[in-house]
């Protein structure tokens, strides 16, 4: 027979109060979780996002006579007066130190061209690193291949009365519409999109490209580190991060999390209060109790340790069921948001620390009521006999 | 050889604006051995010079000496260690743990101290066979009877092998044939040497004694070898 048998004797047989103490810290424990886990889900998900959403670094050639613009490629006036970049360079990104972090390299080439006696910007690209940067782009019929096929811009198309399979002259040369990009809100849509290597003919720069975009993967990428890397190599060029759009996002994120620990951090108080207010009325309900335990020889120590420890008890299993309902809630909760593409992860630290958070917190609302127990007089417990 | 000494003892009460006056100056030496009766009407200062003497209540003035350590010069844990080690109480309503069964009751003062499990155990089923209840061992409270609760009291009450018993009107709530079943096993006990001092309203249980002493507002008017004719008839 140890304090621990009093302990758990007790416990059997307030049941209902044990389950009442559990159940209350458990929801505690189980809303911090599935907050923390939602908000580590959707950080996962904007990073991968992030990592899928297009360039976040752009190249750009130094010019010193703006007028027209794309992207931040200037092109002057009438007359593209821009200095190109050499496309051969482009192979020095692959010396740059943190090489691994570049997901794609999307180059293209910018400039005017005449159809129908008016002025349209053609834009040359590689199709499988454009796609793969421009995801959101919703093209009806094919993207561009080789040779003389453009997918044309929404603007574009209506102005011009383009469907899909006309044939289009520019400067002269005739073109395949081969598909029609969607209309994106964005100044694609005064595009016309024609292959890199052909758009380079048709401007005539060849072995030249406008502008260079770059996908960066962005878990834990150093993009200014990058950006001084990318200087380096290409010392005539403009290299920029393009961190808006990621700021955004980890600002939405920030203050969902924001959120998710103020109403965490009110749940923990709640649950506290609760364990306080129920661990006091136990210790009135048990004043006769202490009074025996001190006249037979138990010190303030021995009673303390009894109200502790019947906290800890209650808080542990409170902080693993927590932790468990909680990641149910989060597996229930994740298909709702996002279109169902954020998922769990296994994170042992939330693990640890929602167990060592829910054992911290009972045993700290705990200890007032411990306290008053130990501090009993004998004779005054007695009184109540 | 004196086990107890009192030496002006003095404990008052503040009752709001009253100051009850429960222990009034009392001097009294108990020898070892002694099975000691206390007697008095309400209010004489019986349950406080038990409190006093356990430990319990501290005086306002005086001295109380058991086996030579001055009660109340000892810090509160060494009250409690004092209490585990040189007392048993009896209370006068059982008072045992409920959710405890009778062998688990009695093992209550054993659970802080260093023994093994299985002395422990062996401790607490001797002393339950020697108050008579081998076979309720594995009893709760509420399926003993009276008798039975007040024998596991005192079960509990031995099992630290203490110099000195207390008891407070242990059979204050048994009919006639458990009272005589409580106060025969706590004779055995003196028999064997117990010091006890035990508060009753009971005449009956006078014969019992062999030394009672008459408390009236809060001091001893009458300390004799127990004779019934002695003591004042308004008990």
């Amino acid at each position: 027979m140890r304090l621990e048998h009093i302990v758990l004797h007790n416990l059997r047989r307030r049941k209902g109060r044990a389950v009442f103490l559990v159940i209350g810290l458990l929801i505690g424990v189980a809303t911090v979780v599935t907050l923390l886990s939602l908000t580590d889900a959707l950080g996962r998900r904007a990073q991968n996002e992030l990592e899928n959403f297009g360039a976040n670094i752009i190249i750009t050639p130094r010019s010193d006579e703006l007028t027209l613009n794309y992207g931040g490629v200037q092109l002057g006036g009438v007359n593209l007066v821009a200095k190109e970049i050499e496309q051969a360079d482009l192979v020095k990104i692959d010396d740059i130190p943190n090489r691994r972090n570049v997901a794609t390299i999307g180059p293209k080439v910018l400039g005017a061209v005449e159809i129908e006696g008016q002025r349209v910007m053609m834009m040359g690209i590689d199709p499988d690193a454009e796609l793969k940067l421009k995801r959101w782009w919703s093209i009806a019929g094919r993207s561009i291949e080789k040779g003389n096929e453009l997918v044309v811009g929404d603007s574009v198309a209506k102005r011009f009365n383009l469907n899909m399979g006309d044939i289009l002259q520019v400067n002269g040369h005739d073109y395949t519409v081969v598909g029609l990009l969607a209309r994106t809100g964005s100044q694609d849509d005064q595009l016309l999109i024609a292959p890199l290597s052909v758009a380079q003919v048709e401007l005539d720069k060849q072995g030249q490209v406008s502008m260079v975009e770059i996908a960066a993967l962005c878990h834990d990428c150093p993009v200014d580190d990058m950006v001084n890397q990318l200087q380096q190599v290409l010392p005539d060029t403009d290299v920029q991060a393009v961190q808006q759009v990621v700021k955004t996002r980890m600002h939405a994120l920030d203050q969902f999390r924001f959120f998710a620990w103020g109403v965490a951090v009110t749940v923990v108080i709640i649950g506290a209060l609760l364990v306080f207010v129920t661990m006091m009325g136990a210790i009135s309900e048990r004043t006769r109790e202490i009074g025996i335990f001190r006249a037979i020889g138990y010190r303030r120590w021995h009673v303390l340790h009894m109200v502790l420890m019947e906290a800890a008890i209650v808080s542990t299993l409170s902080g693993v069921l927590g932790y468990l309902v909680g990641v149910g809630a989060t597996l229930i909760a994740l298909p709702l948001l996002e279109g169902g593409k954020a998922t769990w992860h296994w994170n042992s630290t939330l693990a640890v620390s929602a167990v060592l958070a829910a054992v911290v917190v009972g045993l700290l609302a705990s200890l007032p009521p411990a306290l008053r127990a130990s501090r009993l007089e004998p004779s005054e417990a007695l009184r109540a006999l | 050889m004196s086990l107890i000494t009192l030496d002006k003892v003095h404990k008052n009460y503040i009752n709001g604006a009253d100051c009850v006056i429960a222990l009034n100056k009392l001097c009294l030496t108990v020898e070892e051995g002694t099975f000691l009766g206390v007697m008095g009407p309400s209010g004489s200062g019986k349950s406080t010079l038990l409190s006093v003497l356990g430990a319990l209540a501290s005086p306002s003035s005086g001295s109380v000496i058991v086996d030579g350590i001055d009660v109340y010069g000892l810090s509160a844990e060494k009250q409690a260690d004092f209490r585990r080690e040189y007392l048993g109480f009896i209370f006068q309503s059982h008072n045992l743990i409920p959710y405890l069964n009778a062998l688990e009751n009695v093992m209550l003062p054993l659970a802080v101290t260093r023994f093994s499990a299985d002395e422990k155990r062996r401790r607490a089923n001797d002393m339950l066979k020697r108050v008579g209840l081998p076979d309720r061992m594995l009893h709760l409270p509420q399926q003993l009877s009276g008798g039975e609760q007040e024998r596991v009291a005192i079960a509990r009450a031995l099992v630290n092998s203490p110099p000195l018993l207390l008891a407070d009107e242990p059979t204050g709530s048994l009919d006639t044939t458990n009272s005589h079943q409580v106060m025969s096993l706590l004779k055995e006990l003196h028999e064997d040497g117990q010091t006890i001092i035990m508060v009753t309203h009971n005449r009956e249980n006078l014969e019992w004694f062999d030394r009672t002493v008459y408390l009236r507002d809060g001091k001893v008017e009458k300390d004799v070898q127990s004779c019934l004719d002695q003591l004042p008839q308004a008990i």
